[in-house]
């Protein structure tokens, strides 16, 4: 994308639409000139984080979650679609690939492709059924089918209820690196991360992501000019669920663990703030926004009640004064200055 | 002892009976949503959250100012209602010309915040709220015992919709709330003064939540989470029913709960995830919802 397009003018963004989001002014997926080498800048500094102190659990979950929030984004940012149920597809791909590593003796690889796969079937089911309905409706049917595989995951005797799958050898990867070894383990998920960022910063790029785009800004013009609307909507949305099951997936065998906090609401809630926080359709915000709130969380911990409390001001604010996120904002503040 | 299907009568009944008081319960908090969306466009994920206030509300009435249960009927919709219209001037305002997904995002921060205080104030358990003593006890109606409470609940939530249906279908307030929901920007040029209206129907609809959680105070425990779980059913059978006809919502909230009740006696398994597996099935077959039309 050229640099002088990189900026649409606010006029653009009020007309193109009636009724949707007017607020972006950036071309979705286009913060930063560069995306090449700020892609390549991440990925330097995210390899030297443990180098420089910082503790390999955190930088992991963060990674985790940050490729969960990539995924989401890739539905809502850029398809307009708002999921509040993509908790599903994280805690799905959990308990699967928990499941194949610790009951029937996969080696992570394929513990992992196992969990991924489970979530994309899901996603298809899921997929299939909810875009049926659009805007707020299908939000509110993705939190219902949601809360359905809670019940289910909650009753279902090989998830083990509260306690949840514990305990999940994470093996050796293709057989001869071990990640018990937590700089091992770090590299693994840094690798996975990455690899899942590329994709979808591939598919933003790609025609498919041009339309997927237009049907966010004007759903009926697309399809007068001849495109299958609920077509690139359900190969969107099966690509997040696939997505946020890698990560989903990545996380059970990292922390060992796959539980019901992985699949309830407040999960799908919490990955809807950090795209929001982050900046919603843009290419770095979900992970800046992943790290600022799994650092919250890490923080606020002892204060109990008050993660929860200062979760909704969070939502609250960046509704209302702050709907670019922290990416959009600097993105639009830079873009200013430049003028 | 009769039995039908191998499940003995007195049980069979006992949980129609429940499956009665939790539709009671998805009927007005739906038709409250409903009401809500009709107007603001705007999906009210606080409407748990402000059903759980109500019972906050009536509790709090009882143990430290002694005002009882009839009392906190008329109480706790008027001041957890002033709240929400107190929301709807400072915050909700803001946002009628973005995506409505906004809206969802905002009352559900609102919904965290809410409860997230409440939890910190009273913890997790639930506070017991004692039956009010002119409806305690209850009749033997030969084939199970129907305790009065529950009754009262049914009839009374019974009542509140009928009555919030007279007043949008057949009065001049509710004709201007009909045209407001059509076209707002010609309900106003004829020189009504529609923010207003908005906000008192916002006002409404959270109060018509505060009053089911009033009248739920007595059965379920008063509990700072006894709304986070319920508003997702009742989205479900805000899906189910479609948003079209107030009626509809009405009704498909005292069938689902039939629905749920009767599962409970059959497949006990199934009671949690019914309602959602009934909407998957809906979804397919007539996605616009029972009584919805198509937008």
């Amino acid at each position: 994308m050229g640099d002088s397009s990189a900026i649409a003018s606010t006029d653009n963004a009020t007309n193109a639409t009636n009724g949707a989001v007017t607020t972006p002014v950036l071309v979705p997926g286009s913060e930063v000139r560069n995306p090449a080498r700020a892609i390549v800048i991440m990925a330097a500094l995210l390899a030297i984080a443990p180098w420089v102190g910082l503790y390999p659990v955190f930088m992991m979950k963060a990674l985790c979650f940050a490729l969960f929030a990539c995924a989401f984004n890739l539905l809502l940012g850029f398809g307009g679609l708002l999921s509040f149920g993509h908790a599903m597809f994280l805690g799905t791909a959990g308990y699967v690939s928990a499941h194949a590593a610790k009951i029937w003796g996969f080696p992570p690889e394929l513990a992992i492709l196992a969990g991924t796969a489970a979530s994309a079937l899901l996603g298809i089911a899921t997929g299939l059924i909810a875009i049926r309905r659009q805007g707020i409706y299908f939000a509110m049917i993705t939190l219902a089918i949601a809360q359905m595989m809670f019940f289910f995951y909650l009753q279902a005797p090989f998830t083990h209820g509260e306690d949840g799958i514990q305990a999940v050898p994470r093996g050796r990867l293709f057989g001869f690196i071990d990640l018990a070894r937590p700089l091992a383990m770090y590299y693994t998920v840094l690798v996975i991360f990455l690899a899942g960022f590329l994709l979808i910063y591939r598919v933003i790029h790609s025609p498919f992501g041009q339309v997927l785009k237009a049907i966010r800004e004007n759903e009926p013009r697309v399809i007068s000019l001849g495109y299958d609307a609920d077509r690139y909507k359900l190969v969107a949305f099966i690509l997040s669920a696939t997505l946020s099951g890698l990560a989903g997936a990545t996380k059970a065998i990292v922390f060992q663990l796959a539980s019901l906090t992985d699949v309830h609401w407040s999960m799908s809630g919490e990955v809807v703030l950090m795209t929001l926080l982050g900046g919603m359709g843009t290419i770095f915000g979900p992970v800046v926004g992943a790290f600022v709130i799994i650092a919250l969380e890490n923080y606020l911990a002892p204060f109990g009640q008050w993660v929860t409390i200062i979760t909704g001001l969070i939502f609250i604010v960046c509704v209302l004064a702050f709907r670019r996120g922290i990416v959009g904002e600097l993105a639009a503040w830079w873009a200013r200055r430049q003028k | 002892m009769t039995e039908i299907f191998g499940v003995p009568l007195q049980a069979l009944f006992g949980q129609l009976l429940i499956g009665l008081i939790n539709g009671s319960f998805y009927a007005m908090l739906s038709l409250g949503l409903a009401v809500i969306f009709g107007l603001l466009n705007i999906i009210n994920f606080t409407h748990g959250a402000q059903y759980m206030m109500g019972a906050f509300c009536a509790w709090f009435l009882l143990n430290k100012l002694g005002l009882g249960y009839w009392w906190s009927l008329i109480i706790a919709p008027v001041a957890v209602g002033a709240v929400g219209v107190l929301i709807e001037r400072t915050m909700l305002f803001r946002l009628y010309k973005l995506d409505h997904l906004y809206g969802l995002l905002l009352t559900f921060g609102l919904a965290l915040v809410i409860q997230g205080l409440f939890r910190n104030e009273f913890g997790s358990s639930g506070l017991p709220y004692q039956i009010p003593p002119e409806l305690a006890g209850g009749y033997n109606l030969g084939f199970m015992f129907l305790p009065k409470y529950r009754g009262w609940v049914v009839v009374a939530s019974l009542i509140v919709c009928l009555g919030t249906w007279y007043v949008i279908e057949r009065t001049k307030l509710g004709s201007y709330l009909r045209a407001a929901t059509e076209n707002p920007a010609l309900v106003q040029a004829f020189g009504i003064n529609v923010p207003r209206m908005i906000t008192l129907t916002y006002g409404f609809g959270v109060g018509l939540a505060a009053l089911a959680g009033v009248m739920a105070a007595p059965i379920y425990q008063v509990n700072p989470l006894m709304g986070a779980d319920l508003i997702i059913v009742v989205f479900a059978v805000v899906v189910i029913g479609g948003m079209g006809s107030i009626l509809g919502s009405v009704l498909t909230g005292f069938l689902l709960g039939i629905v749920e009740g009767l599962t409970k006696v059959f497949y006990p398994e199934a009671s949690n995830t019914v309602i959602f597996v009934i909407m998957v099935i809906v979804l397919i077959l007539r996605p616009a919802g029972l009584f919805g039309r198509e937008r």
